[in-house]
């Protein structure tokens, strides 16, 4: 596949990097994930909404088996997720993860925050490790704060930091949980910026946001989900123009008219 | 439209003295601390005196003098100066004396050989080394063999059993009392279940029972030919009572450290000893290190018990040394005495643990 140049067929035509079958999830009683289905395909942007409680990030979090589940199943780029150590491992070297609250290693400055898992899983040397970290660091626009540490910095560059840190490992995907949503207005759009970059290099990205102007202008498709379940899924046009159920209807009315 | 000229800087206004000011706001602020303040007053002018008289006015301070000459007016520091070796090295030979000397000395030399290189790449690399083989070579001077002449434990005593004990207790309670901590949080029921049955059982007893326990009781696993070195009965007791204690500290910190922590370090692909070592121990021990101390000042109180199964630390040396016909009589000296050294170097630790506090919270939160 990586033959393909073109990366609008790359997008449209290839393989499922994730693929998630008959999941179901409980926290206890509570059925917090219910049958839920949904492929992915190399190179797709998905953006995931749905009010608050309905299990997005229940969702993103059990692709790189944050959370466990009960029933289903999920295989990320070939590989079924079990219980194995070592299989758990493996994906998550090679899934990023960008948190709502950055979770920035507090201990550490920035460079060393960014080349940690570079350096302790995937063996690369200190050397090459801060190059790439260094590159990445200029690229969303912090590079002259590399020896600071994360409580120097504001809300806007720590995520960037965050972001550059997912980015160091060269995953194929990215997951986003709510990236935007701590952030003070002001910041909100430094990180978007960075992210619409991101988009459009092709990498395979599954993103939980509120921030439909973003959605409308990077997401390949569209996810709403409520109570659990993934209620209408649609290519971005659509989703906005022509929702089918009333709760999305519902959803957009309350969100678009904030 | 109003345009509002730049206003000039004043400092604040002074009507009253400092002093004045310190003075009403702390000590005659209402009328229960006015009360309380002279109650103080009236305490210190009872106190004061005859304890300044007995130290130091009507004190002795001829250091040749001998218990008949000094008076028993007041204190006799003579009696300090001529058994000041044994308060130092207890029954240690005289000729030996130089390896206890270049134990404190290769200590103090690492101590300042650490703080020059702070900024060094390998300081970390160092002071691991340091914690790996300085005890090696501290038995090796103190106890002797390949060469040296071999000094048997009961030869012991004084500061240097004190910090002896104090120090074993500290450097071995500490490893341990992570893994107890991480075996608490641990998932594996097992691990966990032995864990709190350990902290919980030992936080319940005494020391002065364990350490009764470890000199009583742990021979008889052993042997009936075989002899069980008393200070090292003595030295496991204490290792075990304080990995209790250092085990609950740092679980506290490990508590909070936030679930974000974790769950970043899981998302990255590091392995449960990478995430434990990297990130989550290095902040919780961060947070532990004012309650660290503390519970390494509470310990070195302690080490004075050693002496109730018949070790001579410092305290047992009062003892010792007043038994002696010639200094018959003298024990408040000597309790003053080591009183005074005690506070020094607990003095001392408090302070810089303050120093490694501020310096930690400056640096990053
Ligand atoms: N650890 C947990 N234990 C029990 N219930 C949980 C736990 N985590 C989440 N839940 C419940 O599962 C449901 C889905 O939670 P989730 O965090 O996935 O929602 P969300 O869609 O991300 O919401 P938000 O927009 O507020 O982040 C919620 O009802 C929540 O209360
Ligand atoms: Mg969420």
């Amino acid at each position: 596949m990586s033959e393909l140049t073109n990366k609008e067929i790359d997008k449209k035509g290839c393989c499922d990097i994730i693929e998630i079958n008959g999941l179901n999830k409980w926290y206890g009683d509570f059925h917090a994930l219910k049958s839920i289905d949904l492929k992915v395909k190399e190179g797709e942007i998905i953006v995931v909404c749905g009010p608050s409680g309905s299990g997005k990030s229940t969702l993103i979090r059990c692709v790189n088996f944050l959370e466990k589940f009960q029933e289903g199943s999920i295989i990320v780029d070939g590989t079924e997720l079990t219980d194995d150590v070592k299989k758990i491992r493996q994906i998550r070297s090679e899934v990023s993860m960008v948190f709502q609250h950055f979770n920035l290693f507090p201990h550490l400055n920035i460079i060393d925050n960014l080349t940690l898992a570079p350096i302790w899983v995937h063996n690369k040397t200190k050397q090459k490790a801060r190059e790439k970290a260094l590159q990445l660091l200029d690229r969303v626009g912090i590079k002259d704060q590399a020896n600071k540490y994360p409580n120097q910095l504001s809300g806007g560059q720590q995520q960037r930091v965050a972001i550059a840190r997912a980015l160091c490992t060269s995953p194929k995907i990215m997951l986003f949980d709510e990236p935007t949503s701590a952030l003070d207005p002001e910041m909100i759009s430094e990180v978007l910026d960075v992210m619409v970059d991101l988009a459009k290099e092709g990498i395979t990205m599954v993103c939980v946001t509120h921030e439909m102007g973003f959605a409308k202008k990077v997401a390949d498709r569209i996810i709403f989900m409520d109570e659990g379940q993934i209620v209408e899924e649609n290519d971005s046009d659509a989703f906005f123009d022509n929702p089918e159920s009333d709760r999305l209807r519902l959803f957009l009315d309350q969100i678009l008219s904030q | 439209m109003a345009i509002y000229p730049l206003k000039e800087t004043k400092s604040p206004p002074q009507s009253q003295i400092k002093a004045v000011v310190w003075l009403k706001e702390n000590l005659f602020s209402s009328a229960l601390n006015i009360a309380l303040t002279f109650v103080a007053l009236y305490l210190i002018y009872l106190l004061l005196p005859p304890i300044l008289n007995w130290t130091i006015f009507n004190a002795n301070f001829d250091l040749a003098a001998d218990n008949q000459s000094c008076g028993r007016e007041g204190a006799c520091w003579a009696f300090i100066n001529s058994n000041l070796k044994m308060f130092i090295y207890g029954f240690y030979p005289q000729e030996e004396l130089w390896r206890v000397n270049t134990m404190f000395g290769i200590i103090v030399a690492l101590v300042v050989f650490g703080s020059l290189i702070k900024e060094s790449q390998y300081r970390a690399h160092y002071i691991i080394g340091s914690f790996l083989i300085y005890p090696v070579i501290a038995f090796f001077l103190l106890h002797g063999g390949l060469g040296l002449e071999v000094v048997e434990t009961d030869k012991w005593g004084g500061l240097t059993l004190t910090v002896v004990v104090a120090a074993v207790g500290i450097v071995a309670s500490f490893p341990l009392g992570i893994l107890f901590a991480l075996g608490r949080q641990s998932e594996m029921r097992i691990v966990k279940f032995i864990s709190v049955i350990y902290i919980e059982f030992v936080r319940g007893v005494p020391l002065i029972t364990i350490l009764f326990m470890a000199s009583v009781v742990l021979p008889l696993f052993f042997s009936a030919g075989m002899d069980f070195d008393k200070l090292l009965r003595a030295l496991i007791g204490i290792t075990l009572f304080q990995t209790a204690y250092i085990a609950e500290v740092i679980r506290g910190g490990l508590q909070a450290i936030p679930k974000g922590q974790y769950e970043a370090a899981d998302a990255s692909g590091l392995s449960f000893m990478q995430k434990t070592v990297l990130i989550i121990l290095p902040q919780a021990l961060k947070i532990s290190i004012p309650n660290i101390v503390g519970s390494f000042i509470a310990l070195f109180k302690d080490t004075t018990l050693v002496l109730i199964i018949g070790l001579f630390d410092m305290l047992a040396i009062v003892g010792a040394a007043t038994s002696n016909s010639s200094w018959l009589g003298r024990e408040a000296e000597g309790y003053v005495f080591v009183a005074m050294v005690i506070w020094v170097i607990l003095y001392s630790m408090s302070r810089y643990s303050k120093k490694l506090e501020t310096r930690f919270s400056t640096e990053h939160k």
